[in-house]
């Protein structure tokens, strides 16, 4: 098992075409990833060739996100066009009823998240992103940018604003492995949260314990200690990056600010420990962290 | 983005808000003019500075000539506010105020939306009166998809509690001012105070706005915005790099991949500071995915050029990027820089290719470079070698 995506997932790309499209499509197959089909209105009809493992696999290219679904039963689509076309692209896939869409794409206005994050939540689909490296299910499905030989198939969840936090953290627990790790990404606003993915981890019958790493700006490992107080029974390690971050900086992700007494990485370590959750200073005391629970349980 | 008070106006008056006139000056002489221009009579000479407090400062004063306009603004620009110093004043027409309201419109994070909030009690410090009284500060959800319109305007306007004779006219504002915070892309719209004069205008007479830098494809005109005398020259240089830098107060130069990790970088950093002399991280560098040979050379010359900086640390998790390709990025990149480059860097790399790269290091076996084998050696042998 695991969260979101799974060995059964049937991934298209809206963006497959384009140059980080192409990239990261032949990235994705080559760890798995059921790619049924890629969406482009200009190249409807067409195909693509990719590289899998000595030969090769031709990708069929339709023009709309439904049409796609109709022909491959579609399950999730990864998003690569360019902030200026993203919120058409989302809400394209939301109309035709997509369950999940993974929103890579980084630079995308907060107002047009705000309104296809509203669409999604009116319509009951999930929405990953936007600005965020994707979610992985290690040997299963991979849907997004981040690089599947760092790490194995395991029992930790791991939910994380950040991408290379993310892969430090797969890679410091390669060992033990990950039964689904998700970078939400750093945003104002994002489809999933630290709070969602929590829930569906708690859920997992295959995911024993989690790792959340969360980063300075807003409330949202505040409000996700909370709702571990409430609702995890499993044991969570928490890191937070920016503990030197000065006020005011907006420190490289939108979100990453602190502002006044609110949003510093202080204060949600409080939080977090609070609740319960054991914080590392540094991403490999976290580790450590989790190392101890997880040798302990075993 | 955060604009001045004075941008925001033209702002305001852009999208039909009613404004009192007001005119920026940079000296005391256009001061005095501006305050001409408006009529001659009373006006207020306000510090255009990005933070509050200004008139506890003695950043905002009445004027009652244009002399007096020139004289006091003499005394206000070049003023020290809160780190802030002060390189223009708006002059602005006076006003007789009856009353004094707050609005705005922000993102709310915690529910994904937007928030409206109103009270008529304005003109005070809303934060102060959010906890003190929060009956008094209204806060209602404005849907993205849907925005100000008539009815949430009314539903804002009668959950702060206005009178109803002034129903009418804050109404209207509140959805001109929706229309700068969607029109304009912006993320903060504030008025405070917004007023009703005695002549029985409502206007907006102090406002804040953030525009979201991510929509600039969308707002060519908001370049113009961009305030030059705050960026700080090494910020100034990154930029037009493209490079995502803050300076900061230390003597670590740091670069690495991805915002987040850079951020953790830093408190790395600092914890391995404590133990030789104190030193801390020099600045925030995320060059980004693709750290190739001219993002690396940029990024290291505007590290060097940072007089404060004794060492770098170079922390790269490769992957999407691949560590060799990072590696020939710091080797061509110290190729380039010949004799500019003259600190040490501790390079940390791991994850895609990581044995390519280190060997790539290894045989350029470059003076100035020192392989560390993890994060947290990295951090401490960069720090030991910037406590000389």
């Amino acid at each position: 098992m695991a969260i979101f995506i799974n060995e059964e997932s049937r991934v298209i790309v809206q963006g497959m075409t384009g140059a980080e499209g192409q990239k990261h499509t032949t990235r994705m197959l080559a760890s798995g990833t059921n790619i049924v089909g890629g969406v482009n209105p200009r190249k409807a009809g067409t195909s693509v060739s990719f590289p899998q493992g000595d030969a090769t696999v031709e990708i069929p290219v339709f023009g709309t996100v439904a049409e796609a679904m109709a022909a491959t039963s579609a399950d999730v689509s990864v998003i690569f066009v360019p902030p200026a076309f993203t919120k058409a692209a989302v809400f394209e896939a939301i109309d035709a009823g997509m369950p999940l869409t993974v929103i890579i794409t980084e630079g995308v206005p907060v107002a047009d998240t705000a309104e296809f994050y509203t669409h999604a939540a009116q319509q009951g689909v999930r929405l990953i992103g936007p600005n965020c490296p994707g979610i992985i299910s290690p040997g299963k499905s991979n849907v997004g940018i981040i690089p599947a030989d760092i790490t194995t198939q395991g029992k930790i969840g791991l939910v994380s604003k950040s991408g290379t936090l993310t892969y430090q953290m797969m890679y410091e627990l390669r060992d033990f492995g990950f039964s689904t790790a998700i970078g939400i990404g750093g945003d104002p606003i994002i489809g999933t949260t630290h709070i969602d993915a929590l829930a569906a981890f708690e859920a997992d019958p295959h995911t024993e314990a989690i790792v959340m790493i969360g980063e300075i700006g807003g409330d949202a490992e505040e409000r996700a200690a909370a709702f571990i107080q409430e609702n995890v029974t499993k044991p969570v390690v928490g890191y937070v990056a920016g503990f030197t971050a000065p006020e005011g900086k907006t420190m490289g992700h939108a979100g990453a600010i602190v502002s006044g007494s609110s949003g510093t990485a202080a204060a949600k370590q409080e939080a977090l420990e609070a609740a319960g959750v054991r914080v590392g200073k540094t991403p490999s005391e976290t580790a450590a962290l989790m190392r101890e629970i997880l040798s302990a349980s075993s | 983005m955060d604009l001045f008070e004075y941008q925001a106006r033209d702002i305001f008056e852009k999208h039909g808000v009613p404004v009192l006139g007001g005119v920026v000056a940079t000296t005391p002489e256009e001061a005095r003019s501006g305050a001409e221009k408006l009529g001659g009579g009373t006006v207020v000479v306000k510090a255009q500075v990005k933070t509050g407090g200004r008139g506890k400062a003695g950043g905002v004063k009445l004027a009652h000539s244009p002399q007096e306009a020139e004289s006091v603004a003499r005394d206000i620009l070049g003023m020290d506010i809160k780190g802030h110093t002060v390189h223009r004043v708006m002059i602005a027409q006076g006003a007789s105020i009856a009353e004094e309201f707050y609005f705005s419109i922000l993102l709310d994070r915690a529910h994904r939306s937007y928030l409206a909030m109103a009270s008529v009690e304005g003109g005070v410090d809303i934060e102060q009166l959010a906890v003190e009284r929060p009956d008094a500060l209204a806060k209602v959800e404005v849907l993205p998809t849907e925005g100000i319109n008539e009815a949430k305007a009314r539903e804002i306007a009668a959950a702060a509690g206005f009178p109803e004779e002034l129903t009418e006219r804050v109404v209207d504002v509140f959805q001109r001012l929706w229309t700068v915070y969607r029109e304009e892309d912006a993320t903060l719209v504030e008025v405070n105070p917004l007023v009703l004069t005695s002549d029985g205008a409502v206007v907006a007479l102090d406002g804040k706005v953030t525009l979201d830098e991510n929509a600039s494809f969308r707002h060519p005109d908001h370049e113009a915005l961009a305030d030059s005398e705050a960026t700080d020259p090494l910020e100034a240089k990154a930029q037009e790099n493209n490079l995502n830098y803050v300076k900061l107060d230390g003597q670590v130069g740091v670069i690495g991949n991805g915002a987040g990790l850079v951020m953790s970088t830093l408190d790395v950093v600092a914890y391995a500071g404590e133990r030789h002399g104190g030193v801390k991280p020099a600045n925030f560098l995320d060059i980004g995915g693709g750290a190739s040979a001219a993002v690396m050379a940029a990024g290291l010359d505007v590290i060097l050029g940072d007089p404060q900086v004794k060492s770098v640390f170079v922390n790269v998790f490769g992957g999407i990027t691949a560590c060799d390709e990072v590696a020939n990025g710091i080797v061509k990149a110290l190729e380039m820089l010949g004799d500019t480059a003259t600190k040490p860097l501790v390079v940390r790399l791991d994850g895609n290719n990581v044995e390519q790269g280190r060997l790539i290091l290894n045989q350029a076996n470059h003076p100035l470079v020192t392989l560390a084998e993890t994060m947290d050696g990295g951090a401490d042998r960069a720090a030991e070698l910037a406590n000389v």
